[in-house]
């Protein structure tokens, strides 16, 4: 279901419409022509590649010699050749590394492509690939990013020196300076896997090579964007003129992918040349999923500065991407499409950037539905959720604070972004109301009182369409870029002919893959030339060599409804404009006055002609027509937005034309046996702008977030430890069917974009960047876990729950539980807080204070002077129990010394403590506090074995008194902080499998 | 019936009720020789390991990865396709309701899925919406989410069930 607030403006009756697509037809019927329907030339040939197994090697010797000799083999491909007629793809940052189409030297990832065999049929050319006999030398892989940037990891690229291939540090306003006056400083490490959003059409080349004009002419389901044609071209090591680049009318899906064709397109079209003869690749399935291309992976140390009500003052992103064994072009693009809006939907003025781009032993990433958001706003929006966490404020109270306000628009950003429109708390409150929020509370309330896992998550998500071609160079340091010259703009293209009996075809460079791009041109060419929708003829094949394009064009960032759309609707009104004059002209009357609709051009209360008449006289009759007028019908609209401009010398960039909103919020619940989680309800609310077809955008929300729910909850490339890959087909790498997928509650708002000529945004990608952080945060309200890893598999999230001592079967009488009297473990430690002795003491002897601090504390009550009741959970490795405590403070010697000590029972066995806290005051004003406690448990907790009982119990008390420190300072206490971060996600099973 | 590896085998199927010849050799894949040696390219190939069931065809009436099936298999059997459900150029009804539901988007999956309809339908002529999913749970979709598609399934169903009942009907009234 869908509600739209405002209603779509609609002049001519067809924008805004829920026009049926006009390309179902022939895909209904099977009719459609994909890249393996076509016709192929006479004495085509078909290629089979040959794969590394390794992840890293040296790539010793090649030798084809056995494969040649089976009937039917016709040619192989090597590096060899390869080195003698290509060149090396180029890179988007200034570092020595080359990327062949073939391995050259060494292989960098398992699937990597080392040679092809060219065979008569591709049954011959798979079976030849045994025949061919590969040498390699083994080097030890690097998978974990983090590891792949220390100096000790084996290096990919010899002559980079280095995994870390591109490094960038940005500062936006004074976020040093919010840092220091903050309040509350607010960190998070997160995540994000590989995926991939898999069409169920892989990829297809056909290349061949024309010697006599030493061009390639290859056809390919290629997506754009056709910034890659002079990469390819550059490859080849011909003019761009030399590479005539076809895709075909249909296209089984991409959502990004398919721009990962680009270096098959180079690999085919040299096949073909060493072949002497057409040659066909249809990749299967496997090797799609090892060897096309996978989103980034990313790890991103995330860092807030929080005023005391909970408004985020600046942001610190420590980010690094694994963009796999090579850079290719596009990336590093998963950083910087997102850095104009890296502040989210929030105000936030102080930024601090540091980007660092990896190189590891896996497949190289590049684009994928919401290129770069899943990422950024995964870590974003789990900061924001840990912010209301920390401070124990709403997560909606702290999101509508840190909102930017509905009269800020136009508003430039801290990192350079104008996002253009919106009114995001309207979208908002919409979806609260018309989504149930308060019922959804309401369950949580309910389910929480059974003792069932509920929890609710929210996001909220500024998706950026139109894609500024300049963005990638914020890579580059602003010297870089000035000898490399400015690049910048985002010029999109359509050409509308009429023919000389008035049929009208339309050309967009838009290379749709299944979006609906001939329903929407033709529904706004329809409403500017007054015709119907169906007698329009729309052609969305590209080819370099005779269309309109530019680099711009193909199918990504969002940018038909914005930017191709609003080229349509620019050509056609060229169109009308010499129509309105040639009619005008015939009639002696004011071309003002001319209109066109129904099929006729006419003038209220005047002549009347039909369409096809006037349309004809510029082919039939040209001694008719007005001065000026040339003849012939065809007119071609390019349209750039002049908002896109270069990055600054300060590094602001404009990253996109458009910015929609998107506010999410679900609730779910979590099986505790299993760990499976069942999506209650999810509401998702978007403002793209005008829409102009909403059955459209619907389809569009739904795909993205059924994918989103995918990545969320199922999907991930894994690989192994020696970089192996393990998600190898599609058994492996599971996809939400039917039964798994959730029906979302669509809203919508509508401020249409004051940038584009018909006022839409973009809105395909925004669910991928929303949804997985919205599930994210819900799981986290649900277990009260901060360390939320996707994809939230039933086995991960199991691990999350932990193991509760189950209930005893029922006329069991259970044992008393054993009292303490193990080997008591002693320990000591210190923390510096920057507060004075008697600052410490008061605030400990508070009780809100000592709620606080004490970790896993869910309720604490007065019990007599300085003793509480308190109800607290501990977890030690996956063992976790509930203790019913008793907390005392004694010893009381202000400002000097106290004792804290607790005791308690739990099914899981008893446990006491104490600790003696001396306060030592330092020359600085600051307080040091010296700790010496000692823990005695019993019972089941008293198997987990000595080493980790005393680590454990080292983490939980030094997490007393961090979190004391923090609660003084607002500031986590540097190093000790970091040391129990990393102990306890080793220790408590927090981390991952990787 | 042994065939060696290299010799072609002479195959006579009926395909969408027209009876057609090709050759082929043992291994070859059904999808493959469909497409390839008969032009029937509404037979889609995503994953040639018999999981996304965009291949799906009807091998005598009932639903089949056609990816997973020899073509000398097919032999002397009735295959039908994605081409064999429109009549006269006029979609049935259940394309129709994939267009009316937006029930596709790249349309690469589309043809497998409206045959496990066809077939379903036939079996369960009166499915209940958890009916519908679990049947599609043989296919993947990566556009649309789903939505579309069982809205059409069931709302064909209906229509369907719809029709039989004035059918029904009308004979009653003829025979009073």
């Amino acid at each position: 279901m869908s509600t739209h607030q405002a209603g779509a403006r609609v002049e001519g009756g067809h924008l805004g419409q829920r026009q049926l697509r006009l390309e179902d037809t022939a895909l209904l019927r099977g009719l459609g022509r994909y890249a393996d329907d076509l016709a192929t030339p006479p004495g085509t040939l078909h290629a089979a590649i040959v794969r590394s197994p390794h992840a890293h090697a040296r790539l010793l010797a090649v030798d084809a010699s056995r494969a040649l000799a089976l009937k039917g083999v016709r040619a192989v491909l090597t590096g060899e050749d390869v080195k003698r007629w290509a060149n090396p793809f180029p890179v988007g940052v200034r570092a020595p590394m080359e990327h062949w189409c073939l391995a050259v030297d060494k292989v960098r990832y398992v699937g990597e492509p080392v040679c092809v065999v060219i065979a008569e049929d591709r049954y011959l050319a798979e079976d030849a690939l045994d025949a061919v006999r590969v040498e390699y030398e083994p080097l030890k892989p690097v998978i974990d990013p983090e590891k792949a940037a220390t100096e000790e990891a084996p290096v990919l690229h010899e002559a980079v020196g280095s995994n870390v291939v591109n490094e960038r540090h940005f500062n936006y306003g004074d976020p040093d300076k919010a840092f220091n006056e903050a309040v509350h400083r607010v960190s998070i490490k997160v995540h994000y896997p590989r995926n991939s959003c898999t069409p169920i059409e892989c990829y297809v080349v056909l290349g061949q090579y024309l010697p006599a004009s030493g061009s390639y002419d290859i056809l390919s389901n290629f997506q754009g964007p056709y910034a890659l044609h002079s990469v390819m071209a550059r490859a080849l090591d011909v003019s761009s003129n030399r590479l005539r680049l076809r895709t075909p009318p249909d296209s089984g899906g991409s959502f990004g992918i398919k721009q990962g064709v680009l270096t098959y397109v180079v690999l085919m079209g040299l096949a073909a040349r060493k072949a002497g003869a057409p040659v066909k690749w249809v990749e299967d399935r496997l090797e799609h999923l090892q060897a096309s291309s996978s989103a980034t992976n990313r790890v991103a140390d995330m860092e807030a500065a929080v005023d005391v009500d909970g408004r985020v003052t600046a942001l610190r992103y420590d980010q690094i991407d694994d963009c796999g064994g090579y850079l290719r072009a596009p990336e590093p693009a998963t950083f910087y499409r997102m850095h104009g809006n890296l502040t989210g939907a929030y105000d936030i003025r102080n930024l601090a950037v540091r980007n660092r781009v990896v190189l590891t032993n896996k497949l190289p990433s590049g684009l994928n539905r919401g290129f770069g958001g899943g990422q950024m706003y995964f870590a974003l929006e789990r900061l924001m959720h840990q912010v209301s966490r920390q401070l124990g404020l709403d997560p909606l109270e702290v999101m509508r604070r840190n909102l930017l306000p509905a009269d800020a628009f136009p508003y430039r950003t801290a990192s350079g972004a104008l996002l253009d429109s919106g009114d995001y708390g309207a979208t908002v409150d919409l979806a609260l109301r018309d989504g149930g929020f308060s019922e959804l509370l309401q369950r949580r309330d309910q389910a929480r009182a059974e003792g069932r896992l509920y929890g609710i998550g929210l996001c909220a998500v500024v998706e950026p369409s139109i894609s500024n071609m300049g963005y990638i160079t914020t890579a580059l340091t602003p010297e870089q870029r000035r000898k490399s010259g400015p690049k910048n703009g985002a010029v999109s293209t359509a050409t509308i002919g009429i023919d000389p009996l008035g049929g009208i075809t339309v050309h967009v460079s838009s290379t749709p893959q299944g979006q609906g791009h001939q329903t929407v041109a033709a529904q706004v060419v329809a409403e500017v030339l007054g015709v119907a929708p169906k007698d329009i003829m729309v052609n969305v094949e590209l080819d370099t060599g005779k269309d309109a394009w530019s680099i711009a064009s193909g199918n990504y960032s969002s940018r038909f409804s914005g930017a191709v759309a609003g080229a349509v609707y620019k050509a056609a009104l060229k169109v009308r404009e010499r129509l309105a004059n040639i009619a005008a002209t015939m009639w002696n009357l004011d071309a003002d006055q001319v209109r066109f609709a129904d099929g006729k051009v006419f003038i209220e209360d005047g002549p009347s002609l039909g369409f096809h008449r006037v349309a004809g006289t510029a082919h039939w009759s040209p001694a008719l027509l007005p001065e000026n007028e040339p003849g012939g019908l065809r007119e071609t609209a390019f349209w750039t937005p002049p908002q896109l401009e270069a990055p600054d010398d300060d590094d602001h960039i404009n990253s996109s034309l458009c910015h929609g909103f998107i506010f999410d919020f679900c609730g779910l619940e979590i099986d505790r046996i299993t760990g499976e989680i069942h999506i209650d309800r999810y509401v998702t609310s978007h403002d793209a702008g005008r829409l102009l077809n909403p059955m459209l955008v619907d389809g569009q929300i739904r795909g993205g977030f059924t994918q989103a729910l995918g990545i969320a909850l199922m999907e991930e490339f894994a690989y192994g430890e020696d970089g192996s890959f393990l998600s190898g087909t599609l058994a492996d790498y599971l996809l939400p069917t039917a039964p798994e997928a959730v029906e979302p509650l669509i809203l919508h708002t509508e401020t249409p974009s004051p940038f584009t000529p018909l006022g839409a945004k973009g809105v395909g990608e925004g669910n991928n960047m929303s949804t997985p952080v919205c599930i994210a945060n819900a799981v986290a309200d649900a277990l009260g876990r901060d360390d939320i890893q996707l994809p939230l598999t039933p086995s991960r999230v199991r691990a999350l729950i932990g193991i509760d001592e189950p209930e005893a079967p029922e006329g069991l009488e259970p044992l008393a539980a054993p009292k303490a009297g193990g080997p008591a473990l002693q320990a000591r430690d210190s923390v510096e807080v920057p507060a004075s002795p008697q600052t410490v003491y008061d605030t400990v002897l508070d009780p809100e204070t000592l709620r606080a601090i004490i970790p896993g504390c869910h309720a604490l009550e007065l019990e007599g002077e300085n003793q509480y009741r308190a109800d607290v959970t501990v977890g030690v490795g996956m063992i976790k129990a509930r203790f019913a405590a008793r907390v005392r403070l004694s010893d009381l010697d202000p400002p000097h010394s106290l004792r804290l000590s607790g005791s308690g029972d739990s099914p899981m066995g008893s446990a006491s403590g104490s600790a003696h806290v001396t306060l030592v005051a330092l020359d600085n004003g600051h307080t040091r506090l010296d700790y010496v406690y000692e823990v005695d448990v019993g019972g089941k907790i008293a198997a987990v074995g000595g080493r980790m009982l005393q680590s454990a119990s080292k983490i939980i008390i030094g997490q007393v008194f961090n979190r004391l420190a923090q609660r003084l300072t607002g500031q986590p206490s540097g190093g000790l902080w970091q040391r129990l971060r990393t102990l306890l996600a080793r220790l408590l099973g927090k981390g991952d499998a990787s | 019936m042994h065939a060696p590896a290299e010799q072609r085998c002479d195959i006579e199927l009926e395909l969408n009720g027209e009876t057609r010849h090709g050759s082929a050799e043992p291994r070859m894949q059904l999808c493959d020789f469909l497409r390839h040696e008969l032009g029937a390219t509404g037979v889609h190939v995503g994953c040639e390991h018999g999981v996304c069931g965009a291949c799906t065809v009807l091998v005598d009436g009932i639903a089949s990865r056609s990816c997973l099936m020899l073509a000398v298999q097919a032999d002397g059997r009735r295959i039908d396709t994605v081409e064999s459900l429109a009549r006269d150029d006029v979609m049935n009804d259940l394309q129709q309701a994939f267009n009316r539901h937006h029930a596709l988007q790249c349309g690469f999956c589309t043809s497998g899925i409206l045959m496990s309809c066809v077939e379903f339908l036939q079996r369960e002529p009166t499915p209940d919406e958890t009916r519908v999913r679990d049947m599609l749970s043989g296919h993947l979709c990566r556009c649309t989410g789903y939505t579309g598609i069982v809205r059409a399934v069931l709302e064909v169903a209906e229509q369907r069930h719809e029709g039989e009942s004035q059918q029904q009907a009308l004979e009653n009234r003829n025979d009073v």
